[in-house]
Protein backbone atom coordinates (compact mmCIF):
# COMPACT_ATOMS: atom_id res chain seq x y z
CA UNK A 1 0.00 0.00 0.00
CA UNK A 2 1.24 3.47 -0.90
CA UNK A 3 2.30 6.00 1.70
CA UNK A 4 -0.60 8.00 3.10
CA UNK A 5 1.11 11.19 4.12
CA UNK A 6 -0.82 14.21 2.79
CA UNK A 7 2.12 15.00 0.50
CA UNK A 8 2.23 11.50 -0.95
CA UNK A 9 -1.55 11.40 -1.42
CA UNK A 10 -1.49 14.81 -3.09
CA UNK A 11 1.26 13.77 -5.47
CA UNK A 12 -0.61 10.59 -6.43
CA UNK A 13 -3.95 12.30 -6.95
CA UNK A 14 -2.41 15.14 -8.94
CA UNK A 15 -0.63 12.62 -11.14
CA UNK A 16 -3.82 10.62 -11.67
CA UNK A 17 -5.90 13.66 -12.53
CA UNK A 18 -3.25 14.95 -14.91
CA UNK A 19 -3.32 11.62 -16.71
CA UNK A 20 -7.01 12.26 -17.43
CA UNK A 21 -6.26 15.35 -19.52
CA UNK A 22 -5.43 18.61 -17.74
CA UNK A 23 -1.90 20.01 -17.65
CA UNK A 24 -0.23 18.92 -14.46
CA UNK A 25 0.57 22.55 -13.53
CA UNK A 26 -3.14 23.34 -13.44
CA UNK A 27 -3.90 20.50 -11.02
CA UNK A 28 -3.52 22.35 -7.72
CA UNK A 29 -5.42 21.70 -4.49
CA UNK A 30 -7.45 24.86 -5.12
CA UNK A 31 -8.47 23.88 -8.64
CA UNK A 32 -12.07 22.78 -9.05
CA UNK A 33 -12.95 19.69 -11.05
CA UNK A 34 -15.15 21.88 -13.21
CA UNK A 35 -12.19 24.10 -14.13
CA UNK A 36 -10.13 21.04 -14.94
CA UNK A 37 -12.91 19.52 -17.06
CA UNK A 38 -12.90 16.49 -14.80
CA UNK A 39 -16.35 14.90 -14.89
CA UNK A 40 -18.18 12.14 -13.08
CA UNK A 41 -16.60 9.39 -15.20
CA UNK A 42 -13.12 10.71 -14.38
CA UNK A 43 -14.00 10.74 -10.68
CA UNK A 44 -15.03 7.10 -10.82
CA UNK A 45 -11.65 6.31 -12.33
CA UNK A 46 -9.96 8.36 -9.61
CA UNK A 47 -11.88 6.36 -7.02
CA UNK A 48 -10.60 3.13 -8.59
CA UNK A 49 -7.02 4.36 -8.41
CA UNK A 50 -7.43 5.49 -4.81
CA UNK A 51 -8.89 2.14 -3.86
CA UNK A 52 -6.07 0.27 -5.56
CA UNK A 53 -3.36 2.40 -3.98
CA UNK A 54 -4.75 3.16 -0.52
CA UNK A 55 -7.50 0.61 0.04
CA UNK A 56 -9.94 3.47 0.51
CA UNK A 57 -13.30 2.72 -1.00
CA UNK A 58 -15.07 5.84 -2.21
CA UNK A 59 -18.74 5.60 -3.06
CA UNK A 60 -20.72 7.69 -5.50
CA UNK A 61 -22.03 9.93 -2.73
CA UNK A 62 -18.49 10.60 -1.49
CA UNK A 63 -17.46 11.68 -4.96
CA UNK A 64 -20.47 13.91 -5.51
CA UNK A 65 -19.51 16.12 -2.58
CA UNK A 66 -16.03 16.75 -3.97
CA UNK A 67 -15.57 20.10 -5.66
CA UNK A 68 -11.81 20.66 -5.64
CA UNK A 69 -8.65 18.62 -5.90
CA UNK A 70 -7.99 19.53 -2.26
CA UNK A 71 -11.34 18.02 -1.26
CA UNK A 72 -10.30 14.71 -2.78
CA UNK A 73 -6.88 14.77 -1.12
CA UNK A 74 -8.40 15.53 2.29
CA UNK A 75 -10.98 12.79 1.97
CA UNK A 76 -8.40 10.16 1.06
CA UNK A 77 -6.02 11.22 3.81
CA UNK A 78 -8.83 11.16 6.40
CA UNK A 79 -10.14 7.75 5.29
CA UNK A 80 -6.74 6.11 5.07
CA UNK A 81 -5.47 7.15 8.48
CA UNK B 1 -42.52 18.84 -54.93
CA UNK B 2 -39.01 18.31 -56.23
CA UNK B 3 -36.61 16.44 -54.03
CA UNK B 4 -33.93 18.38 -52.22
CA UNK B 5 -30.52 17.78 -53.77
CA UNK B 6 -27.67 16.64 -51.58
CA UNK B 7 -24.17 17.90 -52.27
CA UNK B 8 -20.80 16.97 -50.87
CA UNK B 9 -18.97 20.01 -49.57
CA UNK B 10 -16.20 18.42 -47.53
CA UNK B 11 -14.29 15.18 -47.22
CA UNK B 12 -11.68 13.85 -44.83
CA UNK B 13 -9.90 10.54 -44.47
CA UNK B 14 -7.48 8.61 -42.33
CA UNK B 15 -6.38 5.47 -44.15
CA UNK B 16 -3.46 3.06 -44.41
CA UNK B 17 -2.25 5.32 -47.23
CA UNK B 18 -1.88 8.25 -44.86
CA UNK B 19 -3.71 11.00 -43.03
CA UNK B 20 -5.88 13.04 -45.38
CA UNK B 21 -8.09 12.59 -48.41
CA UNK B 22 -5.46 13.93 -50.82
CA UNK B 23 -2.86 11.34 -49.89
CA UNK B 24 -5.45 8.58 -50.22
CA UNK B 25 -6.11 9.44 -53.86
CA UNK B 26 -2.56 10.41 -54.76
CA UNK B 27 -1.02 7.19 -53.51
CA UNK B 28 -3.79 4.98 -54.85
CA UNK B 29 -3.52 6.55 -58.31
CA UNK B 30 0.25 6.00 -58.12
CA UNK B 31 -0.45 2.29 -57.62
CA UNK B 32 0.87 2.23 -54.07
CA UNK B 33 -0.43 0.09 -51.22
CA UNK B 34 -0.80 0.92 -47.55
CA UNK B 35 -0.49 -2.71 -46.57
CA UNK B 36 2.42 -4.12 -44.61
CA UNK B 37 2.76 -7.47 -42.87
CA UNK B 38 -0.61 -8.48 -44.21
CA UNK B 39 -2.56 -5.58 -42.67
CA UNK B 40 -3.57 -2.08 -43.60
CA UNK B 41 -2.71 -0.25 -40.40
CA UNK B 42 -2.80 3.55 -40.26
CA UNK B 43 0.90 3.76 -39.49
CA UNK B 44 1.16 7.46 -40.23
CA UNK B 45 -1.57 8.33 -37.76
CA UNK B 46 -0.35 9.69 -34.42
CA UNK B 47 -3.39 10.50 -32.31
CA UNK B 48 -1.62 13.18 -30.28
CA UNK B 49 -0.90 15.14 -33.47
CA UNK B 50 -4.63 15.68 -33.89
CA UNK B 51 -6.36 15.21 -30.54
CA UNK B 52 -5.92 16.29 -26.94
CA UNK B 53 -4.91 13.89 -24.21
CA UNK B 54 -8.48 13.91 -22.92
CA UNK B 55 -9.96 13.24 -26.37
CA UNK B 56 -7.61 10.33 -26.85
CA UNK B 57 -8.49 8.81 -23.47
CA UNK B 58 -12.19 9.32 -23.97
CA UNK B 59 -12.47 7.56 -27.30
CA UNK B 60 -11.49 4.33 -28.98
CA UNK B 61 -9.10 4.37 -31.91
CA UNK B 62 -11.99 4.10 -34.40
CA UNK B 63 -13.36 7.36 -33.04
CA UNK B 64 -9.88 8.94 -33.09
CA UNK B 65 -9.81 8.28 -36.82
CA UNK B 66 -13.34 9.64 -37.21
CA UNK B 67 -12.61 12.85 -35.28
CA UNK B 68 -9.48 13.52 -37.30
CA UNK B 69 -11.21 12.86 -40.61
CA UNK B 70 -14.19 14.99 -39.53
CA UNK B 71 -11.90 17.92 -38.70
CA UNK B 72 -10.53 17.68 -42.22
CA UNK B 73 -13.98 17.41 -43.82
CA UNK B 74 -15.23 20.48 -41.97
CA UNK B 75 -12.08 22.42 -42.84
CA UNK B 76 -12.53 21.54 -46.50
CA UNK B 77 -16.17 22.60 -46.18
CA UNK B 78 -15.11 25.95 -44.80
CA UNK B 79 -16.96 25.44 -41.55
CA UNK B 80 -15.63 27.23 -38.51
CA UNK B 81 -16.61 27.82 -34.88
CA UNK B 82 -19.85 29.30 -36.03
CA UNK B 83 -21.95 26.57 -37.64
CA UNK B 84 -23.60 27.71 -40.89
CA UNK B 85 -26.97 26.23 -39.91
CA UNK B 86 -28.97 25.89 -36.72
CA UNK B 87 -27.28 23.13 -34.69
CA UNK B 88 -30.65 21.34 -34.45
CA UNK B 89 -30.61 21.05 -38.26
CA UNK B 90 -27.21 19.35 -38.42
CA UNK B 91 -27.05 15.60 -37.94
CA UNK B 92 -24.37 12.98 -37.60
CA UNK B 93 -24.64 9.44 -38.95
CA UNK B 94 -21.51 7.41 -38.50
CA UNK B 95 -20.88 3.85 -39.58
CA UNK B 96 -18.81 1.20 -37.92
CA UNK B 97 -18.66 -2.49 -38.54
CA UNK B 98 -17.74 -3.53 -35.03
CA UNK B 99 -17.10 -0.46 -32.87
CA UNK B 100 -14.36 -0.12 -30.27
CA UNK B 101 -13.22 -3.70 -30.28
CA UNK B 102 -9.70 -2.92 -29.03
CA UNK B 103 -11.16 -1.19 -25.99
CA UNK B 104 -13.55 -4.06 -25.38
CA UNK B 105 -10.74 -6.61 -25.52
CA UNK B 106 -8.55 -4.58 -23.16
CA UNK B 107 -11.33 -4.18 -20.61
CA UNK B 108 -12.23 -7.83 -20.86
CA UNK B 109 -8.61 -8.68 -20.07
CA UNK B 110 -8.90 -6.53 -16.94
CA UNK B 111 -12.19 -8.17 -15.97
CA UNK B 112 -10.72 -11.67 -16.36
CA UNK B 113 -7.38 -10.93 -14.71
CA UNK B 114 -8.31 -8.45 -11.97
CA UNK B 115 -12.05 -8.72 -11.44
CA UNK B 116 -14.99 -6.40 -12.04
CA UNK B 117 -13.64 -3.55 -9.93
CA UNK B 118 -10.78 -3.07 -12.36
CA UNK B 119 -13.11 -2.35 -15.27
CA UNK B 120 -13.10 1.29 -16.35
CA UNK B 121 -16.31 3.31 -16.24
CA UNK B 122 -15.28 4.42 -19.71
CA UNK B 123 -15.48 0.88 -21.08
CA UNK B 124 -18.92 0.90 -22.66
CA UNK B 125 -18.68 4.56 -23.73
CA UNK B 126 -15.46 3.63 -25.52
CA UNK B 127 -16.53 0.48 -27.29
CA UNK B 128 -20.21 1.07 -28.01
CA UNK B 129 -20.72 1.28 -31.78
CA UNK B 130 -22.45 4.66 -31.52
CA UNK B 131 -19.49 6.20 -29.66
CA UNK B 132 -18.20 7.73 -32.86
CA UNK B 133 -21.47 9.48 -33.65
CA UNK B 134 -21.84 10.71 -30.08
CA UNK B 135 -18.27 11.94 -29.99
CA UNK B 136 -18.61 13.88 -33.23
CA UNK B 137 -21.92 15.47 -32.27
CA UNK B 138 -20.36 16.64 -28.99
CA UNK B 139 -17.15 17.78 -30.63
CA UNK B 140 -18.95 20.16 -32.97
CA UNK B 141 -22.15 20.87 -31.01
CA UNK B 142 -24.48 19.22 -33.51
CA UNK B 143 -27.98 18.87 -32.07
CA UNK B 144 -29.75 17.11 -34.93
CA UNK B 145 -30.25 13.37 -34.77
CA UNK B 146 -27.10 11.34 -34.39
CA UNK B 147 -26.62 7.60 -34.37
CA UNK B 148 -24.48 4.85 -35.74
CA UNK B 149 -25.14 2.52 -38.63
CA UNK B 150 -23.87 -1.01 -38.26
CA UNK B 151 -24.08 -3.25 -41.31
CA UNK B 152 -20.56 -4.66 -41.34
CA UNK B 153 -18.69 -3.84 -44.51
CA UNK B 154 -21.69 -2.09 -46.06
CA UNK B 155 -22.05 0.36 -43.19
CA UNK B 156 -20.06 3.27 -44.59
CA UNK B 157 -22.25 3.42 -47.67
CA UNK B 158 -25.43 2.87 -45.66
CA UNK B 159 -24.49 5.87 -43.51
CA UNK B 160 -24.11 8.07 -46.57
CA UNK B 161 -27.41 6.77 -47.95
CA UNK B 162 -29.28 7.41 -44.72
CA UNK B 163 -27.69 10.84 -44.37
CA UNK B 164 -28.74 11.67 -47.91
CA UNK B 165 -32.32 10.68 -47.18
CA UNK B 166 -32.34 12.87 -44.06
CA UNK B 167 -31.50 15.91 -46.13
CA UNK B 168 -33.82 14.95 -48.98
CA UNK B 169 -36.68 14.46 -46.55
CA UNK B 170 -36.00 17.78 -44.87
CA UNK B 171 -35.03 16.37 -41.50
CA UNK B 172 -31.60 17.99 -41.67
CA UNK B 173 -29.85 20.71 -43.64
CA UNK B 174 -26.43 19.14 -43.24
CA UNK B 175 -25.13 15.78 -42.07
CA UNK B 176 -21.67 14.80 -41.04
CA UNK B 177 -21.44 11.19 -42.15
CA UNK B 178 -19.08 8.37 -43.02
CA UNK B 179 -17.49 5.62 -41.00
CA UNK B 180 -14.66 4.65 -38.71
CA UNK B 181 -13.10 1.30 -37.93
CA UNK B 182 -10.14 0.07 -35.87
CA UNK B 183 -10.25 -3.67 -35.48
CA UNK B 184 -6.68 -4.80 -36.05
CA UNK B 185 -7.05 -6.81 -32.86
CA UNK B 186 -6.43 -10.43 -31.92
CA UNK B 187 -10.13 -11.25 -31.68
CA UNK B 188 -11.07 -9.76 -35.06
CA UNK B 189 -8.09 -11.41 -36.73
CA UNK B 190 -8.91 -14.79 -35.23
CA UNK B 191 -12.58 -14.49 -36.10
CA UNK B 192 -12.14 -13.44 -39.72
CA UNK B 193 -9.48 -16.07 -40.12
CA UNK B 194 -11.72 -18.76 -38.68
CA UNK B 195 -14.46 -17.68 -41.06
CA UNK B 196 -12.06 -18.15 -43.95
CA UNK B 197 -12.40 -14.53 -45.05
CA UNK B 198 -8.90 -13.30 -44.29
CA UNK B 199 -6.08 -13.67 -46.81
CA UNK B 200 -3.49 -16.22 -45.65
CA UNK B 201 -0.97 -14.69 -48.04
CA UNK B 202 -1.66 -11.20 -46.68
CA UNK B 203 -2.01 -9.85 -50.20
CA UNK B 204 -4.98 -7.81 -51.37
CA UNK B 205 -5.38 -8.45 -55.10
CA UNK B 206 -9.04 -8.26 -56.08
CA UNK B 207 -10.09 -10.00 -59.30
CA UNK B 208 -6.74 -11.79 -59.55
CA UNK B 209 -6.97 -15.56 -59.94
CA UNK B 210 -4.59 -15.96 -56.99
CA UNK B 211 -6.76 -13.92 -54.60
CA UNK B 212 -7.23 -15.70 -51.30
CA UNK B 213 -9.19 -13.42 -49.00
CA UNK B 214 -9.31 -9.86 -47.75
CA UNK B 215 -6.59 -7.97 -45.94
CA UNK B 216 -7.93 -6.17 -42.90
CA UNK B 217 -7.40 -2.42 -42.72
CA UNK B 218 -8.45 0.42 -40.44
CA UNK B 219 -9.28 4.09 -40.75
CA UNK B 220 -12.11 6.52 -41.31
CA UNK B 221 -13.74 8.48 -44.06
CA UNK B 222 -16.00 11.44 -43.33
CA UNK B 223 -18.16 13.42 -45.73
CA UNK B 224 -19.95 16.67 -45.15
CA UNK B 225 -23.32 16.56 -46.93
CA UNK B 226 -25.48 19.64 -47.32
CA UNK B 227 -28.77 20.61 -48.87
CA UNK B 228 -27.70 21.97 -52.26
CA UNK B 229 -29.68 25.19 -52.04
CA UNK B 230 -28.36 26.08 -48.64
CA UNK B 231 -24.82 25.19 -49.61
CA UNK B 232 -25.12 27.48 -52.62
CA UNK B 233 -26.58 30.23 -50.47
CA UNK B 234 -23.60 30.17 -48.15
CA UNK B 235 -21.22 30.14 -51.11
CA UNK B 236 -19.82 26.70 -50.39
CA UNK B 237 -17.50 24.98 -52.84
CA UNK B 238 -19.34 21.89 -54.04
CA UNK B 239 -17.27 18.81 -54.86
CA UNK B 240 -20.00 16.42 -55.81
CA UNK B 241 -23.55 15.26 -55.43
CA UNK B 242 -25.11 12.11 -54.05
CA UNK B 243 -27.43 11.32 -56.92
CA UNK B 244 -28.72 7.96 -55.84
CA UNK B 245 -28.81 5.33 -53.14
CA UNK B 246 -30.00 1.75 -53.43
CA UNK B 247 -29.93 -1.00 -50.85
CA UNK B 248 -31.11 -4.60 -50.69
CA UNK B 249 -30.45 -7.76 -48.70
CA UNK B 250 -29.41 -11.19 -49.93
CA UNK B 251 -31.32 -13.06 -47.20
CA UNK B 252 -29.04 -15.93 -48.15
CA UNK B 253 -26.09 -16.55 -45.83
CA UNK B 254 -24.55 -14.92 -42.77
CA UNK B 255 -21.16 -14.33 -44.35
CA UNK B 256 -21.23 -15.43 -48.00
CA UNK B 257 -22.61 -13.29 -50.79
CA UNK B 258 -25.35 -14.79 -52.95
CA UNK B 259 -23.20 -16.18 -55.79
CA UNK B 260 -25.31 -14.95 -58.70
CA UNK B 261 -25.31 -11.40 -57.34
CA UNK B 262 -29.03 -11.00 -57.94
CA UNK B 263 -29.75 -8.78 -54.97
CA UNK B 264 -26.54 -6.82 -55.28
CA UNK B 265 -27.59 -6.20 -58.89
CA UNK B 266 -30.94 -4.99 -57.67
CA UNK B 267 -29.18 -2.52 -55.36
CA UNK B 268 -27.32 -1.17 -58.40
CA UNK B 269 -30.59 -0.83 -60.30
CA UNK B 270 -32.21 0.94 -57.38
CA UNK B 271 -29.31 3.39 -57.08
CA UNK B 272 -29.52 4.18 -60.80
CA UNK B 273 -33.29 4.61 -60.64
CA UNK B 274 -32.95 6.82 -57.57
CA UNK B 275 -30.42 8.91 -59.43
CA UNK B 276 -32.58 9.05 -62.54
CA UNK B 277 -29.62 7.84 -64.59
CA UNK B 278 -29.17 4.97 -67.00
CA UNK B 279 -26.36 2.45 -67.00
CA UNK B 280 -25.03 4.09 -70.17
CA UNK B 281 -24.30 7.26 -68.21
CA UNK B 282 -21.92 5.57 -65.74
CA UNK B 283 -18.22 6.37 -66.17
CA UNK B 284 -16.80 4.17 -63.44
CA UNK B 285 -17.74 1.58 -60.84
CA UNK B 286 -15.88 1.55 -57.55
CA UNK B 287 -16.16 -2.11 -56.65
CA UNK B 288 -16.54 -3.56 -53.21
CA UNK B 289 -13.71 -5.75 -54.55
CA UNK B 290 -12.54 -7.43 -51.37
CA UNK B 291 -10.12 -9.97 -52.87
CA UNK B 292 -12.14 -12.93 -51.62
CA UNK B 293 -12.97 -15.61 -54.16
CA UNK B 294 -16.68 -15.30 -53.64
CA UNK B 295 -17.09 -11.52 -53.47
CA UNK B 296 -15.17 -10.69 -56.59
CA UNK B 297 -17.04 -13.33 -58.58
CA UNK B 298 -20.52 -12.52 -57.29
CA UNK B 299 -19.88 -8.78 -57.61
CA UNK B 300 -18.79 -9.21 -61.21
CA UNK B 301 -21.99 -11.17 -61.83
CA UNK B 302 -24.04 -8.44 -60.16
CA UNK B 303 -22.48 -5.68 -62.25
CA UNK B 304 -23.23 -7.60 -65.43
CA UNK B 305 -26.80 -8.34 -64.38
CA UNK B 306 -27.49 -4.71 -63.54
CA UNK B 307 -25.65 -2.89 -66.31
CA UNK B 308 -26.01 -5.48 -69.05
CA UNK B 309 -23.15 -7.59 -70.45
CA UNK B 310 -21.95 -5.09 -73.02
CA UNK B 311 -21.94 -1.96 -70.86
CA UNK B 312 -20.49 -3.92 -67.96
CA UNK B 313 -17.51 -4.82 -70.12
CA UNK B 314 -17.05 -1.21 -71.22
CA UNK B 315 -17.33 0.55 -67.88
CA UNK B 316 -14.10 0.51 -65.88
CA UNK B 317 -14.28 -1.10 -62.44
CA UNK B 318 -11.58 -0.95 -59.76
CA UNK B 319 -11.13 -1.68 -56.08
CA UNK B 320 -9.84 0.79 -53.48
CA UNK B 321 -9.21 -2.19 -51.21
CA UNK B 322 -6.35 -3.20 -53.50
CA UNK B 323 -4.52 -0.17 -52.07
CA UNK B 324 -5.91 0.12 -48.54
CA UNK B 325 -7.04 -3.34 -47.54
CA UNK B 326 -10.57 -3.69 -46.23
CA UNK B 327 -11.64 -0.93 -43.86
CA UNK B 328 -14.85 -2.80 -42.96
CA UNK B 329 -17.42 -0.28 -41.69
CA UNK B 330 -15.31 2.65 -42.90
CA UNK B 331 -14.74 1.17 -46.35
CA UNK B 332 -17.83 2.54 -48.09
CA UNK B 333 -17.14 6.07 -46.88
CA UNK B 334 -13.45 6.03 -47.76
CA UNK B 335 -14.29 4.57 -51.15
CA UNK B 336 -16.98 7.17 -51.86
CA UNK B 337 -14.40 9.87 -51.11
CA UNK B 338 -11.73 8.25 -53.26
CA UNK B 339 -14.25 7.78 -56.08
CA UNK B 340 -15.39 11.37 -55.97
CA UNK B 341 -11.86 12.72 -55.97
CA UNK B 342 -10.77 10.42 -58.78
CA UNK B 343 -13.71 11.53 -60.92
CA UNK B 344 -12.84 15.16 -60.31
CA UNK B 345 -9.33 14.44 -61.53
CA UNK B 346 -10.69 12.54 -64.55
CA UNK B 347 -8.61 9.58 -63.41
CA UNK B 348 -9.54 5.92 -63.19
CA UNK B 349 -7.60 4.58 -60.21
CA UNK B 350 -6.17 1.11 -60.63
CA UNK B 351 -6.77 -2.26 -59.07
CA UNK B 352 -3.33 -2.52 -57.51
CA UNK B 353 -1.66 -5.93 -57.62
CA UNK B 354 -3.93 -7.28 -60.35
CA UNK B 355 -1.29 -9.12 -62.35
CA UNK B 356 -3.12 -12.32 -63.28
CA UNK B 357 -6.75 -11.53 -63.88
CA UNK B 358 -9.08 -14.41 -63.12
CA UNK B 359 -10.15 -15.67 -66.55
CA UNK B 360 -13.66 -16.19 -65.21
CA UNK B 361 -13.90 -12.47 -64.37
CA UNK B 362 -14.07 -10.52 -67.57
CA UNK B 363 -14.61 -6.84 -66.81
CA UNK B 364 -12.15 -3.98 -67.19
CA UNK B 365 -10.70 -3.84 -63.69
CA UNK B 366 -8.13 -1.13 -64.52
CA UNK B 367 -5.20 -3.42 -63.67
CA UNK B 368 -2.10 -1.95 -62.04
CA UNK B 369 -2.02 1.46 -63.69
CA UNK B 370 -4.33 4.46 -63.44
CA UNK B 371 -5.52 6.02 -66.65
CA UNK B 372 -7.35 9.16 -67.67
CA UNK B 373 -10.91 9.16 -68.91
CA UNK B 374 -13.36 11.47 -70.60
CA UNK B 375 -16.79 11.61 -68.99
CA UNK B 376 -19.64 10.27 -71.05
CA UNK B 377 -21.85 13.17 -70.01
CA UNK B 378 -21.30 16.72 -68.84
CA UNK B 379 -20.04 15.57 -65.46
CA UNK B 380 -18.54 12.25 -64.44
CA UNK B 381 -20.83 9.80 -62.66
CA UNK B 382 -19.85 6.68 -60.74
CA UNK B 383 -21.36 3.86 -58.76
CA UNK B 384 -19.79 2.76 -55.50
CA UNK B 385 -20.65 -0.73 -54.29
CA UNK B 386 -20.52 -1.98 -50.70
CA UNK B 387 -21.60 -5.37 -49.42
CA UNK B 388 -21.52 -6.69 -45.88
CA UNK B 389 -21.61 -9.81 -43.75
CA UNK B 390 -25.28 -10.33 -43.09
CA UNK B 391 -26.13 -10.01 -46.77
CA UNK B 392 -26.33 -6.22 -46.90
CA UNK B 393 -25.95 -4.60 -50.30
CA UNK B 394 -25.57 -0.86 -50.79
CA UNK B 395 -24.85 1.13 -53.91
CA UNK B 396 -24.31 4.87 -54.16
CA UNK B 397 -24.47 6.87 -57.37
CA UNK B 398 -22.14 9.86 -57.14
CA UNK B 399 -21.53 12.75 -59.48
CA UNK B 400 -18.38 14.85 -59.35
CA UNK B 401 -18.66 18.60 -59.60
CA UNK B 402 -15.76 20.89 -60.46
CA UNK B 403 -12.17 20.04 -61.17
CA UNK B 404 -9.22 20.56 -58.85
CA UNK B 405 -7.00 22.07 -61.54
CA UNK B 406 -9.64 24.74 -62.18
CA UNK B 407 -9.81 25.60 -58.50
CA UNK B 408 -6.11 25.54 -57.72
CA UNK B 409 -3.97 26.06 -60.79
CA UNK B 410 -0.74 25.44 -58.93
CA UNK B 411 -1.60 22.07 -57.49
CA UNK B 412 -2.65 18.93 -59.21
CA UNK B 413 -4.67 17.03 -56.72
CA UNK B 414 -7.38 17.17 -54.26
CA UNK B 415 -9.25 19.40 -51.94
CA UNK B 416 -8.03 22.19 -49.76
CA UNK B 417 -7.82 21.25 -46.11
CA UNK B 418 -5.15 23.77 -45.24
CA UNK B 419 -7.51 25.95 -43.25
CA UNK B 420 -7.45 25.31 -39.55
CA UNK B 421 -10.59 24.14 -37.89
CA UNK B 422 -10.98 25.52 -34.44
CA UNK B 423 -14.36 24.18 -33.51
Amino acid sequence: MAATTPEAVEARIVEALASFGPDIESVTPEATFEELDIDSLDLVELAQIVEDDYGVELKGDDMKSLKTVGDAIELVVARSS
Amino acid sequence: MTRRRVVITGVGAVTPLGVGADVLLRRWVAGEQGIADGEGACRDFVASDHLSKKEIRRADRFAHFAMTAADEALAVGGWSDELPYAPERISCVLATGIGGLGSLEAQHDLLRDSGPKAVSPLSVPLFMPNAGAGTLSMRYGLHGQSFSVASACAAGSHAIGVATRMIQYGDADAVLTGGGEATLTPLARASFEAAGALSPSGISRPFDERRDGFVMGEGAGILLLEDAERAAARGATVYGEVLGYGSTSDAYHLTAAEPEGRHAAQAIRLALADAGRSAAEIDYVNAHGTSTQINDASETAAIKLALGEQLAREIPVSSTKSATGHLLGAAGAVEAIATLMALRERTLPPTVGLEQQDPALDLDYVPLTARPFTPRGERPVALSNSFGFGGHNVVLCLEAIGRPDAERPHQNAGLDASREVTI
